[in-house]
């Protein structure tokens, strides 16, 4: 069933300490700026978060983690000009990183969404982020297995919704949403707009409303932290 | 696409641009190609309308255009170096998993790169130093490595100590085993094949100087491309 919500708190409500949580958004673009924020008010602690990046800035990601409640971050480039915030922590032992390719991150996630309990894929075979992992040579080429990765919660970030939760997005504001939103058992998405059943034609919906559980309406938001 | 058969000798090094003109030339006509952050960038500003070049962006589109300058920036639309860009007709947009598809699919004719560490069988390492106190970030770096179907790196030749970056065997932890097909230096442009390091051309330096100054076995121009 799907919930229509009226405030981004509420959105978050049901998210508790130690879940993993999959934000998504790649630099600014299909950042769920206000939902993250919802989640820093909220107070759930002990967090896994999988995102491409550890934090920019001292916003959004930045700031959940530069306030403790990050135990864990699964990501593939969390080294960047302004993540201070994450670096000091990393540093200082306070929050566990796994690193993993940004292809494998996608597929892991989609895999989950898909019900697909591994695979082997080329990226990596070789070089460090394989070691210990199970590999395997076909018709002589290397390969290494991955699991799926799964999340408790999914905040997301699309253009515009229907009642029924039918999903666009923008440009490439895409990005991870669709996988996580069918990753996770929770889907938790902030669009800009939402309409009417039928408003969205179905040949365009790119995520199907069965992947989302609650739909929030942030029709103004605010510039991301930046990326 | 046929090697260029020239055995010269330029008298300069290239620079930075030169060298992104040259690979820009090289892209056969109708490629699907990846251009890695920092200087593989580059390479955009040379590439022909009649190249009819089809640039991916793995964080999901097909048809990037330039840099988006003044009213064009769109926060929507931005590249893997976090660049806001432009759309070109016949662009399409699709989620990561996909972008990544189209990359380790094979899908994808050329991916350009940048490195710390080339060896002669095509090794990549250019995604981490290896030292302690680093903090590790690899990106999309692994899969470009291994999912393109040429590989071609842009780098200067030297460390700034005069230490070759073509080497034996690499140092630095691998981004990909072998993916490695060509190398594009500031003195030299380097085909790597079963047979060996071949030596397409050189720059400001002649082939003897060259194989003196790189540990690694090189084929002359004279010998011939294919």
């Amino acid at each position: 069933m799907l919930n229509i919500l009226q405030d981004v708190d509420e959105a978050v409500a049901p998210i508790y300490d130690g879940a993993t949580v999959m934000i998504g958004g790649f630099g600014k673009a299909g950042q769920p700026v206000e939902l993250i924020e919802a989640l820093l008010r909220q107070g759930a602690t002990d967090l896994t978060v999988v995102n491409n990046n550890a934090g920019n800035g001292e916003e959004g990601l930045a700031a959940l983690i530069g306030a403790g409640r990050v135990r864990k971050i699964v990501c593939s480039f969390p080294r960047q000009s302004d993540s201070q915030i994450f670096d000091a922590k990393f540093r200082a032992g306070e929050i566990e990183l796994e690193l993993v390719p940004q292809g494998n991150l996608a597929e892991r996630i989609r895999a989950a969404g898909a019900g697909i309990g591994g695979f082997f894929t080329p990226t990596a075979y070789g070089t460090p982020l394989a070691e210990g992992k199970e590999t395997r040579v076909i018709d002589g080429r290397g390969y290494v297995f991955e699991t799926p990765l799964h999340a408790d919660f999914a905040l997301v970030k699309a253009l515009k919704a229907d009642k029924a939760g039918n999903l666009i997005y923008r440009k490439t504001a895409r990005n991870f949403g669709p996988i996580m939103a069918a990753a996770a058992k929770n889907a938790i998405v902030q669009v800009r707009q939402i309409v009417e059943v039928g408003g969205i034609d179905p040949e365009t919906v790119v995520t199907p409303g069965i992947y989302v559980n609650s739909l929030v309406q942030v029709s103004r938001e605010k510039e991301p932290a930046a990326a | 696409m046929s090697e260029k058969a020239v055995n010269t000798t330029v008298s300069e090094k290239l620079d930075r641009n030169s060298l992104a003109e040259l690979v820009a030339g090289d892209i056969a006509p109708g490629s699907f190609v990846n251009l890695g952050i920092g200087q593989p960038t580059l390479v955009s500003n040379y590439l022909k309308p009649e190249q009819h070049v089809t640039l991916h962006t793995e964080n999901g589109m097909l048809g990037m255009g330039p840099e988006a300058r003044g009213e064009e920036i769109d926060g929507d639309l931005i590249n893997a170096g976090k660049i806001p860009v432009t759309e070109l007709p016949g662009a399409s947009y699709f989620h990561h998993a996909d972008s990544f598809a189209i990359m380790r699919g094979g899908h994808l004719d050329v991916c350009v790169l940048g490195a710390f560490q080339v060896s002669a069988t095509g090794d990549l390492a250019n995604w981490h130093t290896g030292a302690p106190d680093a903090i590790p970030a690899v990106g999309g770096a692994m899969d470009l490595a291994t999912g393109a179907k040429d590989v071609y790196v842009m780098m200067s030749l030297f460390t700034r100590e005069g230490v070759s970056k073509l080497v034996a065997e690499c140092s630095y932890p691998l981004t990909g085993v072998g993916c490695v097909t060509r190398v594009y230096t500031n003195e030299a442009v380097f085909l790597l094949k079963e047979d060996g390091v071949h030596v397409r051309e050189t720059y400001g330096i002649s082939f003897e100087e060259l194989a003196a100054k790189v540990d690694v076995p090189l084929i002359g121009p004279s010998a011939g491309t294919d």
